[in-house]
């Protein structure tokens, strides 16, 4: 067992790098208004964070990650180009299943995070290599991705605005998301909706049934999605290399895919300023799928860094860009922002066995 | 001494009796109708708690009963790994429920569990929150509906009148124990096509840190 004032220790260490990198230190709340987080990240989140009642303040949550506060606080009073550190415990619920597990997870842990809201494309390298070098004495494996390709992928799609809309909502979901290109892969069957012999109930309205039927109704004239655009999909999504190899991979996708080209630019563009930074590109896996089965939060470069040889543990470090996010909390007013988090404890873990 | 925790009232304390009987072992209150003390004839080391069946589940986990009668339901919501905790030694064949999804009977446009996730996803761009399910079995539903990768939905708690919630306007959709489904059609609610979340009865758990000579013993004089 690593001390708890050793994981404390590796904590203060990355802040410092944090500060010295430009940042400011913020210090959010530990209960944190439960009613943002939930409708952000839906029912997931309640079964994975404590959530507790205030009296007057209502249903409260311990802290189950900083990005949102920290993203609020930059909201009310921050201008860009801003750089925020933080250094704390957040809290999380193990959801078992039928079985209990052999070993319990920490239900509290700690996070040194790092957020950048600037509107410079150059952001997403210079928090990448920050990453890279405080991480860089352990030894891990750089994993990135870029959820932008795979949107402009579906977007790309010959497909009614409709269709593609559905695709892209439920691209955080595979298998939805798989089920809903399957149907669209094929010959669509009339749907017989009857009438409506029962009273109206409840708060959905017939106006909105009725947007929905003819939604569905116009949907079966729809011929169906080409067989080459599953496949060509499924190649994107199945990519993972080095990220020299895949950018050359992407490139010759873009052929067949022309509106994945300007983000397989922007890949490019991106992987050469981490080159410029000392960090080797061969060093760095590309994933397309990287992000895919992460919280509906990250919609652009994402990253983790994962220790090899330590099965069962979550990563060490992860990130990535999360403009759509700030756009949400922003009530239309968005910021590009990018950041991540390294969790001290399995840092000071890697430094008690070495 | 093993003690067995039975449901204290109504037609679940009943049928477990009678199920008890005919394995010839004889349950009954001591005393009065209103006293919660049991006497258990027909085999020696066993004696009998008289619990309410939502509390069966915690009282096995927390080891002051060994046996116990609830419904499958109710383990599986109220003991986070319950298969760790308690063994199911037998369904009993009686207080058959299903713990199901319903949605109004005039929405002729949602029979599965696909449409109910693209009305969701609608209904939350139209009214700017997440539909609403009523329900007081909160674990169950959120596992399967994660497992379905349903989105866009919150769940409310709702201990009681569940099916009442929707005309209320305080949910659009209910996940509730239903047998019959005449509550739900009284409701103008309908069950959602497909599996059940769960199929429900009567089972006569153990507690699988007391498993040993003494439960086998019970277990086999009635011929478990």
């Amino acid at each position: 067992m690593i001390p708890k004032h050793a994981k404390q220790a590796a904590g203060q260490r990355l802040l410092a790098a944090f500060r010295a990198a430009g940042a400011v230190e913020i210090a959010p709340d530990v209960l944190l208004p439960a009613e943002t987080l939930l409708d952000l990240y839906g029912e997931d989140i309640r079964a994975r964070a404590y959530v507790t009642a205030d009296p007057i303040r209502g249903e409260m949550m311990l802290r189950p990650d900083f990005t949102v506060p920290v993203v609020q606080a930059h909201m009310e009073s921050g201008a860009e180009p801003a750089r925020y550190c933080y250094l704390g415990e957040v809290f999380r619920k193990q959801d078992m299943g039928d079985t209990r597990p052999d070993t319990l997870r920490d239900s509290e842990y700690l996070q040194a995070g790092f957020e950048l809201f600037s509107r410079d494309p150059a952001a997403d390298a210079e928090v990448f290599a920050l990453f890279h070098r405080l991480l860089a004495p352990h030894a891990l494996t750089a994993e990135t991705g870029d959820m932008g390709l795979v949107m402009d992928a579906v977007r790309g799609l010959p497909l009614p605005e409709a269709r593609r809309a559905a695709l892209l909502h439920h691209i955080w979901r595979p298998g939805r998301f798989q089920r809903l290109l399957s149907r669209f892969s094929t010959p669509a069957t009339p749907r017989d909706f009857g009438a409506v012999d029962a009273p109206w109930n409840g708060l959905r309205s017939r106006d909105e049934m009725a947007a929905r039927i003819d939604r569905l109704r116009a949907d079966t004239a729809e011929p169906p999605l080409a067989p080459e655009w599953q496949d060509r999909l499924a190649a994107l999504m199945a990519l993972r290399a080095p990220a020299p190899q895949a950018v050359t991979r992407l490139r010759e996708l873009a052929a067949d895919m022309p509106a994945i080209a300007p983000a397989v630019d922007r890949i490019a563009t991106r992987l050469d300023a981490i080159a410029a930074k000392g960090i080797d590109p061969d060093s760095v896996i590309f994933d397309a799928s990287h992000g895919r089965s992460t919280m509906e939060y990250y919609d652009g470069f994402t990253f983790t860094f994962t220790a090899p040889g330590r099965a069962g543990w979550p990563p060490v470090a992860s990130g990535g860009r999360y403009d759509a996010l700030t756009a949400v909390l922003g009530r239309g007013r968005a910021i590009p922002a990018i950041g991540g988090i390294i969790r001290p404890g399995l840092i000071a873990e890697l430094e008690g066995a070495a | 001494m093993i003690r067995l925790g039975v449901p204290s009232k109504g037609r679940l304390m009943e049928q477990t009796f009678d199920w008890f009987a005919d394995r010839g072992v004889r349950l009954s209150r001591a005393g009065s109708d209103r006293e919660y003390a049991g006497r258990v004839d027909g085999v020696d080391g066993l004696s009998l708690v008289l619990l309410s069946a939502g509390e069966i589940p915690r009282e096995l986990a927390a080891g002051r009963i060994e046996l116990g009668v609830t419904g499958t339901d109710l383990v599986r919501e109220k003991l986070p790994g319950w298969a760790s905790e308690v063994a199911e030694i037998t369904p009993m064949g009686f207080g058959h429920a299903d713990l199901i999804l319903a949605v109004p009977t005039c929405w002729t446009d949602c029979d599965t569990l696909d449409d109910l996730a693209s009305v969701a996803r609608d209904f939350r761009a139209a009214h700017g929150f997440r539909l609403r399910i009523a329900t007081k079995y909160h674990r169950l539903v959120r596992a399967h509906l994660a497992a379905h990768e349903v989105a866009d939905y919150q769940l409310v708690d709702s201990q009681g009148a569940t099916e009442g919630t929707v005309a209320n306007q305080t949910a659009e959709a209910i996940a509730d124990i239903t047998s019959s489904g005449e509550t739900l059609r009284a409701n103008h609610l309908k069950i959602l096509h497909g599996d059940p979340i769960l199929r429900s009865q009567a089972t006569l758990f153990a507690r699988r840190a007391a498993m040993g000579p003494d439960m086998s013993a019970v277990l086999a004089r009635m011929g478990l």
